[in-house]
Order: C-alpha cells, then structure tokens, then sequence
C-alpha cells in the first residue's frame, strides 16, 4: 500500500438549481411517468408529418368507418373514412400548440402584472387585486365563453380565451412570491447598487420567484387542453376538419352506437396527455415546494 | 367575524357589477353587425334594422350600457331571440333541472370524495392509497363530456340498463309538480300509488351524476387525503393517543372534523363550477337544463339568451362562494372567536 501519495482534496461542485431539481425529479416515479408521456405527445407533434401513415383530412368515403386493425388503418377510420391513427397524431401538434401559446399568454400577463402589483403596492395593488378577485369569481368556463362569444369561435380565439381567463391565477400566484422576496437583502444589496425599478423587477426579484409559476404553468398547460377541447366540443373552438381531439368526439358523437373507436380514442389523447402534465406538474410541486417537500 | 363578512359582502356589488359589464361587452365588442349575426344570412335590411332599434344598438354604446344595466338590476333579462320568451321565464323553468343534477353529482361526490380521502389518508402508502389517488389524478384528467359519452356507450347501448338521456320515461307523459323530478317521483308514489315515476326519476339520474361528479369527486378526495395528513400530524392528535383514546374515536372525532375545514371551501367552490360544468354535462344527457340551454342559444347565435344564462350562473357562482365563505367562518373557530 502506497502511504506517501498525496490525496487530493474531492472538489465539490455546487449543484445548480435546474441539476438539483432534476436530481429530485428522478426519484419522483409520477413526475417521471408524466415526462415520459410529455415527451411521447411532443414528439409526435413534432414530427406529425413524418409518423403520420396517411394525410389526416384525406377521406376514404369507401372506407368509413373501418373497425381497428382492419385494411391497414391501425386504429380504425372515422365516418368520413379518415385515418383515426393519422388524426390523432396531428391533434397532438393542435393540442400542444394550445397549451402551450394559452399558457404562454396567461404568463406573459400573469407576470407583468403580478409582479408590477407586488413591487409598487399601495393603491395600485388594491385596485388590481380588486380586479383579480372580480374576474376569480366569475367560473372560468363561462368567462372563456364569453371571450370566445367577442372574439368569434375559432381555435386560434379559444387560445386567447383560456389564456385570458387564466391570467388572475397567474397574477395572484407571481404576486405572492414576488411579495415575499422584495424585501429581502439582496434586493435591497441591488438597489443600493443602483438597479432601476425594471431592472430590479424582472432581472433580480422575478427569477427567484419562478417555482410556483412553473408549477402552475404545467399543470395549466393539461387544463388548457382540457379546456379547449370542451370548447371545441361546444363549437367555440376547433372548426371542421381540423383533428383537434373535442372536436373530433364532438362530430362523431352521433356513431357511439355503430363505431365507438371514433368517439373514445380522442378521449384517450385528451385523457393522457392532460393526465401526464399533471403527474409532472404534481411531482414539480412536492419538489420546488419547500413546504411539501418534507 | 361580523367585520369578515361584511367585508366579503361588500366584493359581492363590485363582483356582480364586473359580471354584468362583461357579459354586456359581448354583444357590444362582437365584431360585425350583432344584430345581423344573430337573424342569420336570409333576413332582410329591414328586420336587421328593427331588431337594432329592439336591441338598442342604434343608440350610443354608453346609453346602451346604462339602459342594460338597469335591465338586469330589474331582473329583466329580455326576450330570447329565438323563442321570443322572457329569458327570466325560461331559466326559471329550466333551473330546478340543473339544480336537482348538480345536487345529486355533489351528494355523491361529497360522500364518496370524503370516505375515499379519510381511507387513503389513514392507508398511507398503501395499495388503498396508491390506486385512490391515482383514480384521482386520472378523474381530474378526462373531458367531462367524453366520460359521459362512454358511460352512455357502455351501460346503456352495450348493457342496456339505463337511459341514454332526459329526465323521465317519455312514455309516462308526465306533467312535473315542482319540476324536481326525483321529488316529483315521491310525490306521485303517493298520490297514484306508484314508484314508477320516482324509479324512472332515479335511472334518468344516474349517468349524469356520475358524468358531472367525477371531477369534484376527485378534488374532494385529494384534499380530504391531504388535510386528512396535516391534521393526523399535530400535537393534540398525539396528545389524544398517549391519553388512550381508541384510534377511532382519534380518527373520526377529533382529527374528521378538523380536517373537513379545508374541504368545506373546496366543496362550495365546486358546487359553483358545477354549475358551468353543466354546459358539457347536459348536453351530452340531452338534460333539460340551463347548462344545455345555454348550448343551443350559441348555436342558434341567441345572444341576450346567452348573455342571461351567464349573468344567471355567474351569480348564482358568486352568491354559493360567499355562502360557502360565510359557513365557513361560522364553523371555523379561528375566525368565529376573532
């Protein structure tokens, strides 16, 4: 045994956030569950074209209603003989887009005026908060509805609605934590250094104040989808032909008797997509929750 | 406690107040002519112009507001377009329908929300609470209306054994009484001796409730399970269990009712979001209610019939969240001692 050799001092490495975050994400079975389905929905939008065996709009009139498995339509064709497998895949790329341009919109909003409320306070505050708590109280279901009514029913409006009407949550959650953080020593450390208002608002107090959005964000993205698809379904979303999944259970409602692939499997894609932001954004919470992390 | 809830009603005018504004909004910001979007592509200039002048959409967009919002604080909610009834008759008639549902969907999601989280709380970590919570988590995932459509494809066109929609047996030719309908059963059982109607009342009820409750059902389980944890943790339950009391009495006396603190709130504010719910809810159950009025007033573009079954619904939300909030300083000692 060599006794005369030097040891070397193990250098620690601090772990970054994102590094820490995942380290703990790992052990989350759920959450782990719920990046897998994520990660199979996005590619599929992604490469929608490429996975796709048919044209989602093309119709087949010969071949209506095919049952799974059946002529080489994998998972059947609907009553307009159009590849289920083809349509479900390009819904993927609709649904994502939703979830993810509503989501953005809440933020964007949510962000400006959670945190402009919280750092200058005073009568402002009140009068924003005031605002939150009349828009809070109105079911959001029916204030997207109204949105939808003043824009005109299309996909691109039904986005704007759910964004919209998400924006109090947003608002309230980034306020809360922005609340907590601007008086804290750095801040102030910042400040003294000369930061003006937006710089100390958006590049000092907002990255610190980032968990609970993010955790309210994925879970909102699974709510978007939720919530444009009973839009769709309603007629104030998604337009035929597009294979967006309400709709496409919403059109084929009246074949529940003759072809029931058609009107459940939609509902599968709905049910685990919005199945796995929330496995995620749960497993997100119990770690980036200090309070829930114990 | 007296300073709480004047303060909570005195959010409630400003809150009615937004409500109003905004669903006043949606005829006036609509882009094209509302009047002509309403009467469709065949009517001529002339019945455009004389539904303008019956809207008021000739006068200017402030004098329309004023004259709007006195409308509704008179509770003159004006004529549907399509039928050419008062709105408020209609919501009238059709009301009781979407009460007894959301009625019965909370009842069973109450019940059944409350005894599922109380089990998985106790069972924690085990396979009662794995498959409770992830039946959760798959209940709080699905479109309402899919859900109803596939219990519809599954126990009443492949099993057979209960109705795919409506309230009642149409055979029957059943006046309602007080158009609540399992009451109206009851009733009936007496006057004609017969369960008929009641057991037809039931059936009809069933898929729907079970449509409609599944989400509040699901929410109602993770927060019992979650506040059932909080409160299972704190010092006077430990206290309670070196003293020697029975587990059970812990359990169901001095940990339940602490716990149902949290979920009295949930339980209220579901009851609201219910009621929108209901939209997707009966129209799927062909449910004669205001949820599927509201349904075929956007289809058939019946904008003042729109605008009345939101302004109905919002407040009605409104009014359950502060009698929630209310209840809930009432039963909570922390508030009702301040």
């Amino acid at each position: 045994m060599k006794t005369n050799e030097v040891l070397e001092t193990p250098r620690i490495k601090e772990p970054t956030p994102l590094q820490e975050t995942w380290y703990h994400l790992k052990k989350n079975k759920g959450a782990m569950i719920g990046l897998g389905i994520i990660s199979v929905f996005v590619l599929m939008a992604i490469f929608a074209p490429l996975l796709a065996p048919q044209d989602p709009l093309i119709q087949e009139v010969s071949e209506r209603m095919t049952p799974m498995f059946t002529n080489g339509y994998i998972l059947g064709s609907d009553d307009l003989g159009r590849d289920m497998l083809s349509r479900l895949i390009y819904g993927a790329r609709i649904s994502m887009t939703i979830g993810i341009v509503s989501v953005g919109i809440s933020l964007f909003f949510g962000i400006i005026i959670g945190v402009t409320s919280a750092y200058y306070g005073g009568v402002f505050d009140k009068i924003v908060m005031r605002l939150i708590d009349i828009m809070l109280a109105f079911p959001y279901i029916l204030l997207t509805i109204v949105i939808v009514s003043i824009l005109g029913p299309s996909l691109t409006n039904a986005m704007v609605a759910i964004g919209i009407s998400q924006v109090p949550r947003y608002a309230r959650v980034v306020r809360a934590s922005v609340l907590a953080e601007k008086e804290s020593d750095y801040v102030l450390a910042e400040r003294a250094l000369g930061a003006g208002d937006f710089e100390l608002m958006f590049l000092t107090i907002l990255p610190n104040c980032l968990s609970p959005t993010i955790v309210q964000a994925t879970l909102g993205i699974g709510e978007a989808i939720l919530n444009s698809a009973g839009l769709s379904f309603l007629g104030l979303g998604a337009q035929p032909p597009t294979p967006e999944w309400g709709l496409m259970i919403a059109s084929s409602k009246q074949f529940l008797t003759s072809a029931w692939w058609i009107v459940t499997l939609p509902g599968i894609a709905i049910l685990l997509a919005v199945l796995g932001f929330n496995l995620f954004g749960d497993g997100l919470r119990d770690i980036l929750d200090p309070k829930m992390r114990n | 406690m007296i300073k709480h809830i004047l303060k909570r009603l005195a959010l409630l005018i400003p809150t009615l107040f937004g409500v109003i504004t905004l669903v006043f909004l949606m005829i006036a910001l609509a882009p094209g002519d509302p009047a002509r979007i309403m009467l469709g592509e065949r009517a001529n200039a002339e019945q455009v112009a004389q539904l303008r002048v019956e809207l008021g959409l000739d006068k200017p967009l402030i004098q329309q507001y004023g004259l709007y919002l006195g409308r509704v604080v008179r509770f003159d909610l004006g004529k549907s377009i399509a039928s050419g009834q008062q709105i408020a008759k209609e919501i009238a008639e059709r009301f009781p329908a979407t009460i007894e549902l959301a009625w019965y969907a909370m009842l069973f999601a109450t019940t059944l929300g409350v005894i599922l989280g109380v089990t998985s709380a106790i069972r924690r970590n085990t396979w009662v609470d794995y498959s409770t919570m992830g039946g959760a988590l798959v209940g709080v995932s699905m479109p309402v209306f899919w859900l109803g459509l596939v219990l519809i494809m599954v126990f009443s066109v492949w099993l057979d054994l209960l109705p795919t929609g409506g309230r009642m047996n149409i055979r029957y030719y059943f006046t309602p009484i007080t158009n609540f309908y399992v009451l109206d059963g009851i009733i009936m059982w007496f006057k004609e001796g017969t369960p008929k109607y009641l057991g037809s009342a039931i059936q009809h009820l069933i898929l729907p409730t079970i449509a409609l409750g599944t989400i509040p059902l699901a929410i109602i389980a993770r927060t019992t399970r979650s506040s059932m944890l909080e409160v299972m943790q704190q010092d006077y339950i430990k206290t309670a269990r070196s003293a020697g009391i029975k587990e059970k009495r812990v359990i169901y006396r001095y940990a339940l009712r602490n716990a149902l603190l949290p979920v009295i709130t949930v339980i209220g504010l579901q009851f609201g979001l219910l009621l929108s719910g209901a939209i997707l809810t009966e129209t799927v159950f062909s449910w004669p209610g205001i949820g599927r009025w509201i349904y075929i007033a956007i289809g058939a573009r019946d904008y003042p019939a729109v605008q009345g079954g939101i302004i109905f619904i919002s407040t009605f939300f409104v009014l359950i969240n502060l009698a929630v909030d209310i209840l809930y300083s009432v039963v909570n000692p922390k508030i009702r001692l301040q």
